[in-house]
């Protein structure tokens, strides 16, 4: 079986953000990006599943800015196969909307024909937690989302997602989605000759005209302001004092 | 302008507060009608329509639409979708689940977790780890979103909505449930509690969270956690706090031994009064705090239980 693992690039979930002045959005410029930390694991349990035999192939694709390549060629480095860069827009403040992301996708499961698609929950530059559900629905597949577990089991997947009481575990016939949690494993880093040799990996380069995908937004970005600030407080030098500073603002 | 809000229901139940939450969003912006999905859900039905505001309650009754699955759901949905100007659900996991799906094959894009809505095609909406706060209009001609609960209050009581079958619209069995793992607890739960303490990395162990869970039984409070608290397997993942768990804004947030991460505050930082208590004084969380206690929580935490 083939997978296909769609990787975003994104700001560092360690950088600080900045609302640009004039509220046109969030500095980008020179900022340190890597790979959405969802997509990491998605790609591990993309190998994981390889080392265990149940894949043969897998196949990363980053569709946005010609600087993604950093992005592919890390997933390149952690072990995946082949790579599909999709240029989309060349300016790095121009985000790519979930539906058009997933409208492009379709078209590269359409020439792919992979079994699976494993894709991050969310991506932490818009959190939007929409592309892989998009993509199941344009495909008329099923879906599994925020899979802390996945077992392929013949011509299924056996996933337990992350819910609001718990834990779900179903089983959606493949070829479907499934889309990446927190738990589901820790991603390995590249080595040093895993980085070398993903340099010689193909990397093949498209865009969104290729595949007929209208990418303007639906949502116009009216404006991006700074949340209302927070100050810190006091500190308190004793849990009595706190006892007394809670009881005069009538919380307990 | 029409609106067709799907509610949320655990089980056979209506989950009450986050669906009277998003119908406060949802009034502003037409009149709602409440879906009702499950099965063995007419108890449900009848709830959702004495939340004030609700014009309509469809109650669609039937298997496939007992475990929430998306792809039922979401053709259910589609099937109902002609004349509303707009799809909303709460924030939860299962509208995160299915809403985009809908969305998709509507052609439309979602709007995810909206904190205000400005106008019928206006919404706010944070982004990077609430960041920053986004305000989008919408060109779609079906706006379909999904909206924080934290950011809204509940609707009261108090409406007589008429309650109508909705028919289902099948199920194709791209997916089956298999089981749920869902603790019972007495407490709160996390989003609607009015009081929630957490524990982060700084608990240690899942033993040792039980002298925070006594500070909220004490309290009559939620328990929550940071991610690093859950990956240690300290907590479970449903009281996750952040950017990628709940999000919650109570009366009063008890922090432990968590150091105030960037992706923690995205999930508390409305909370009215934030409480932190951590043994090292440099911790950001104290930047966010309006009452900080330097002290070692083994301490701080069981003094405190057993002094309110
Ligand atoms: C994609 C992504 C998504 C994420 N989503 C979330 C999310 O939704 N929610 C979330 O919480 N995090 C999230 N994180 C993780 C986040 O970045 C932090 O790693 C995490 O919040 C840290 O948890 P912590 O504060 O418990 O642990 P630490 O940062 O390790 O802090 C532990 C704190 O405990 C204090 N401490 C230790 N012992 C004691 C003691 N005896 N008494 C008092 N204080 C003590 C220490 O001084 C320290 O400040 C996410 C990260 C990524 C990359
Ligand atoms: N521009 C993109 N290129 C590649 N993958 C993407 C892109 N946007 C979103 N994805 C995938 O979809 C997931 C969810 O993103 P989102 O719906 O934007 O929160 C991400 O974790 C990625 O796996």
């Amino acid at each position: 079986m083939k997978v296909l693992v769609p990787v975003k690039r994104v700001i560092d979930y360690n950088v600080k953000v900045r609302v640009k002045a004039d509220g046109s959005g969030v500095d980008l410029a020179n900022v340190k990006m890597s790979m959405n930390p969802f997509d990491e694991i998605a790609v591990e349990e993309a190998i994981r599943l390889k080392e265990k035999g149940a894949v043969e192939e897998i196949v990363v694709v980053s569709i946005g800015v010609k600087q993604a390549q950093e992005t592919l060629r890390t997933a390149l480095a952690m072990g995946a196969d082949r790579a599909i860069l999709v240029v989309a827009a060349d300016d790095v403040h121009q985000d790519i909307e979930p539906l058009a992301v997933a409208k492009i996708l379709a078209k590269i499961v359409e020439e792919e024909q992979p079994g699976l698609v494993i894709a991050g929950k969310q991506a932490i530059d818009n959190d939007m937690n929409a592309t892989g559900q998009m993509l199941s629905a344009l495909l008329g597949w099923g879906q599994a989302t925020f899979a802390s577990e996945v077992e392929i089991a013949g011509d299924a997947a056996k996933v337990t997602r992350e819910v609001d009481g718990g834990l779900q575990t179903i089983s959606v016939k493949l070829p479907a989605i499934i889309t990446a949690d927190l738990r589901l494993n820790e991603p390995r880093y590249a080595s040093l000759p895993n980085i070398m040799k993903a340099k010689k990996k193909p990397l093949d380069e498209k865009t969104a005209a290729d595949y007929g995908v209208d990418v303007s937004p639906r949502l116009e970005v009216v404006k991006t302001a700074e949340p209302a600030g927070r100050s810190a407080g006091i500190k308190v030098g004793s849990v009595d004092e706190l006892v007394a500073k809670l009881k005069d603002a009538g919380v307990v | 302008m029409a609106v067709l809000l799907i509610a949320e229901v655990n089980g056979a139940d209506l989950a009450l507060d986050a669906t009277a939450k998003a119908v406060s969003a949802a009034k502003a912006l037409g009149d709602v009608t409440v879906l009702v999905a499950g099965s063995g859900i007419g108890g449900a039905a009848d709830a959702a329509a004495k939340i004030a505001g609700v014009s309509k309650v469809l109650s669609a009754d039937d298997a496939a639409y007992a475990h929430g699955l998306a792809e039922p759901l979401a053709d259910l949905v589609v099937s109902l979708a002609g004349g509303y100007s707009h799809i909303v659900a709460p924030s939860t996991a299962s509208a995160k689940n299915a809403l985009p799906r809908i969305a998709a094959l509507l052609d439309v894009m979602v709007i995810s977790d909206v904190t205000g809505v400005v106008d019928a095609d206006t919404f706010e909406r944070p982004i990077y780890a609430g960041n920053a706060i986004q305000t989008v209009k919408s060109k779609d001609a079906t706006k379909v979103l999904t909206v924080r609960t934290a950011s809204f209050e509940a609707a009261g009581e108090g409406g007589s909505a008429s309650v109508e079958a909705a028919a289902a619209a099948g199920d194709k069995g791209l997916s089956a449930w298999v089981e749920d793992k869902v603790a019972a607890s007495d407490r709160p739960e996390l989003t609607s509690a009015k009081i929630v303490v957490s524990g982060g990395r700084g608990v240690g162990s899942e033993e040792s969270f039980g002298i925070i869970a006594a500070l909220a039984d004490k309290l009559g409070a939620a328990v929550g956690a940071s991610r690093a608290a859950v990956d240690s397997g300290f907590a479970p993942n449903d009281w996750q706090v952040g950017q990628t768990g709940k999000v919650v804004a109570p009366e009063l947030y008890i922090a432990c031994g968590i150091s105030g991460a960037i992706q923690h505050l995205a999930g508390m930082k409305d909370s009215k009064i934030i409480v932190a208590i951590n043994k090292d004084e440099e911790a950001p969380i104290f930047q966010v705090a309006d009452f900080g206690l330097v002290a070692d929580l083994f301490d701080a935490v069981p003094e405190l239980t057993s002094k309110l």
